[in-house]
């Protein structure tokens, strides 16, 4: 009898530690891997999709609903003028190598990314700063040259996160952060394994091991997620299987907000997208809807302006530029072009890209505009359309959060170059008054939609498809990332 | 007259005249989009149903049929202009320098995989049909060179040859006047087996997103695209999939009849 119950006890107990043991890790699938492991010096997403809050921290950082919220910065004071900010960083942080984090660290990381040879994809978030003092082990000053309201939105960033001066040289390859969870090992092609930090200064993850697969092709993506390979896939790349999963009791469904305003971008410098009345003619030949329903199966929010719309601030203008092919023509022949032009629709790999991309030439040849398509890989899209300017339409979601302001640097890929704008955006810059910075930012979004500078499609929603037992995950955007601190397995 | 003969032509006929039907007349407008029409089962007014931007597929498969055999025609053409002359010359002085290097550079040709050599052209030229058509006739120029090399040596024995070249004709005018008119029967065999892995080879550009770039429809690119709705729509995958296996089916049967029909020895041995 007593042995039995020594043999039950014993049992039960293996069927607990077996249970929780199975339950401790999980595997997060996505689309693109990162080109390398340095969030500071690349303009690729996914890299901060891996390591933005698991590895790497900011002194403030982004919460799942898009709020700023204190990182390794505990508090700060902004003096009367907005030009001093004091941050407090948080006590005991070590780095994953056992070196401390303190305000030397944090002086080192934001001078890097500001200084003259920086190789950081946004300088202009830290265009701003004019000074950064390590006042003691855990206080550090940042003197401002000119008051700049989103000074925290803007440490958020993932290029914003604070790296330790003794493993910088091997970042690209071996990142060595703050964050709860630290670099293990990366399998080039395949995947990327982080384990749980046990020093972790803050709330300790409750995985012990989080494994990133890399899967680019959507129907191999479909079969490891049918077959439970993977627990997660995040930005999962074919909307039209969404309904599939959601019919699925093994399977939950999350569509959130994202960031992603996917526009159909036109060369503003390039005839005839130099002419407003040919883009205001292609604005109108785009039924944003047909887009939403056959590109993305129904997934996403029209938009009529650079902004999100699930933004307090949004403006909804999508009447401004409703589809309306009869005005379209009327516009094309005023600006000279009656029997229409042909033009080149580059599109990189998204299938929003390259299914809108169809239906968007169908659209345009109704109007008369006809264009000759071609699929772009990313490094190809890069190099062509983003770095060499040379393309008449494109399509791309711009997932960077809060990015109006691209609008302003008039050698961006697009090539809108509006003096006007151009104040607005530094106007805003300067602005930290909420209600201020609303109407501000009322003007701007207003303007280009008034100057059409480029189609205005929808807001992407990203589906992502997780095992039913998986709590924790993001539901919005608002910035990539998986962060994967709070995940865990439900019972 | 066989059976595999008839059967052949008959399949390959079939989406020849639909190929031809197409350009004066579809069911449906291939370039229009229906959204809200989209994925729409066989039946009712679209008899293959409608893909996922709600066009006829019936009609998609017509005029897929057309970029098919458009390509597969002028790549076996590129094929048998520079192939034949080449593997005539290299008969005509066997032993040579000019052989040796005719069809050593057959033999280099021939030692890469057939895609290899299509996904470098488009890659280095852009994909494209046209690069595609340059692509798969590239490859086709070593199966006709060696085809007609070796045919043509034992050929170039012949008796009439020889009185042809006592009586002062050249190489060139044996090689065009007595030489390839008895070479036509092997050219139109191997001519359709060609020209159904041309199709093939289409097929697997477009399904790379090597071939015809949309919105021209093409069977290889209407399967890659059904690719994550076939779980769920199996349609849009069995029309152009079927479309690819029946002409290839009906090509090689036509291939092999012609073969048994124009070969006197075969035909003696099966009667």
């Amino acid at each position: 009898m007593k042995l039995m119950k020594f043999a039950t006890v014993s049992a039960l107990a293996m069927m607990v530690a077996g249970g929780a043991m199975a339950k401790s890790d999980i595997t997060l699938a996505l689309q693109l891997e990162p080109p390398h492991l340095d969030p500071t010096s690349a303009a690729a997403g996914a890299i901060d999709s891996v390591l933005y809050s698991n590895v790497f921290e900011g002194l403030t950082r982004f919460a799942s609903d898009g709020s700023i919220i204190p990182g390794l910065a505990q508090s700060w004071e902004v003096s009367e003028d907005g030009l001093t900010y004091t941050f407090k960083l948080a006590e005991g942080v070590t780095f994953h190598d056992g070196t401390t984090m303190d305000a030397e660290d944090v002086k080192f990381s934001l001078d890097r990314a500001r200084a003259e040879d920086s190789a950081n994809a946004q300088k202009v978030l830290f265009a701003s700063i004019a000074d950064v003092e390590a006042v003691d082990a855990t206080t550090v000053k940042i003197t401002l040259s000119a008051p700049n309201g989103s000074l925290l939105f803007n440490l958020a960033w993932g290029d914003a996160v604070i790296v330790a001066p003794e493993s910088i040289e091997n970042i690209t390859q071996m990142p060595v952060g703050t964050g709860a969870f630290k670099f293990t090992n990366w399998v080039q092609g395949d995947n990327i394994v982080l384990e749980r930090n046990p020093d972790y200064w803050g709330t300790p993850a409750k995985l012990d091991k989080v494994t990133f697969k890399f899967i680019a092709d959507p129907t191999a993506g479909f079969a490891a997620v049918m077959a439970e390979d993977v627990d997660v896939f995040s930005g999962y790349p074919a909307p039209e299987n969404v309904p599939q999963f959601e019919a699925d009791p093994r399977f939950q469904v999350i569509v959130g907000n994202t960031e992603g305003e996917t526009i159909l971008a036109m060369n503003n410098k390039l005839a005839p997208f130099d002419d407003v009345r040919v883009r205001e003619a292609v604005s109108h030949a785009i039924d944003r809807q047909a887009i939403i329903d056959g590109a993305m199966f129904g997934l996403g929010t029209p938009i009529g302006t650079h902004f999100a719309p699930h933004n307090p601030d949004y403006v909804d203008l999508t009447a401004d530029s409703a589809y309306d092919p009869e005005k379209a023509k009327a516009l094309l022949a005023e600006a000279g072009f009656a029997d229409g032009f042909t033009t080149t629709l580059k599109l990189p790999p998204p299938s929003y890209a390259r299914r809108g991309g169809e239906i968007i030439a169908a659209q345009l040849r109704d109007v008369g505009i006809q264009t000759e398509i071609s699929n772009l890989e990313w490094a190809q899209w890069l190099e062509e359309v983003f770095k060499g300017k040379d393309f008449g339409l494109t399509i791309v979601s711009h997932t960077e959060p809060m990015d109006i302001g691209i609008y302003a640097r008039p050698d961006y890929y697009f090539q809108y170059d509006d003096a006007d704008f151009q104040a607005m955006n530094a106007e805003l810059e300067a602005e930290a008054d909420p209600a201020k910075r609303t109407a501000i930012l009322d003007k701007m979004q207003r303007k280009i939609a008034g100057d059409y500078v480029n189609g205005y499609l929808f807001q992407l929603a990203v589906p992502t498809i997780a095992k039913a037992g998986v709590v924790g995950l993001w539901e919005n955007a608002p910035t990539q990332a998986n962060d994967m601190t709070g995940v865990y397995w439900a019972e | 007259m066989n059976r595999s003969l008839i059967l052949g032509a008959l399949l390959s006929a079939v989406f020849v005249i639909a190929a031809l039907v197409s350009f004066v007349w579809t069911p449906h407008d291939v370039l229009g989009l229906d959204i809200p029409n989209k994925l729409k089962e066989p039946g009712g007014a679209h008899l293959f149903g409608t893909d996922h931007f709600g066009r006829d597929i019936f009609s998609m498969v017509m005029v897929g049929a057309r970029t098919s055999i458009a390509v597969a025609v002028v790549a076996v053409g590129i094929g048998m202009l520079l192939g034949v002359p080449l593997g005539l010359a290299a008969a005509a002085r066997t032993g040579t320098l000019l052989d040796e290097v005719i069809m050593r550079g057959n033999d280099l040709v021939f030692a890469f995989p057939s895609l290899l050599i299509a996904i470098m052209i488009t890659a280095v030229f852009g994909a494209s049909a046209v690069n595609a058509i340059i692509a798969i006739g590239i490859f086709n120029i070593p199966v006709f060179a060696r085809l007609v090399r070796g045919a043509s040596l034992s050929l170039w024995t012949r008796d009439y040859v020889l009185a042809a070249r006592v009586s002062g004709k050249g190489a060139a005018r044996i090689s065009f006047e007595h030489i390839l008119p008895n070479l036509t029967n092997l050219l139109i065999v191997q001519g359709t087996i060609q020209f159904s892995l041309g199709i093939l080879a289409e097929a697997g550009l477009s399904y790379v997103g090597l071939g015809a770039q949309p919105p021209t429809p093409s069977w290889g690119r209407m399967l890659a695209e059904s690719q994550t709705m076939f779980s769920f729509k199996p349609h849009l995958a069995i029309f152009p999939g079927l479309a690819i296996l029946l002409t290839v089916l009906g090509l090689n049967l036509m291939g092999d009849g012609l073969r048994d029909w124009l070969d006197p020895r075969l035909r003696r041995t099966k009667r």
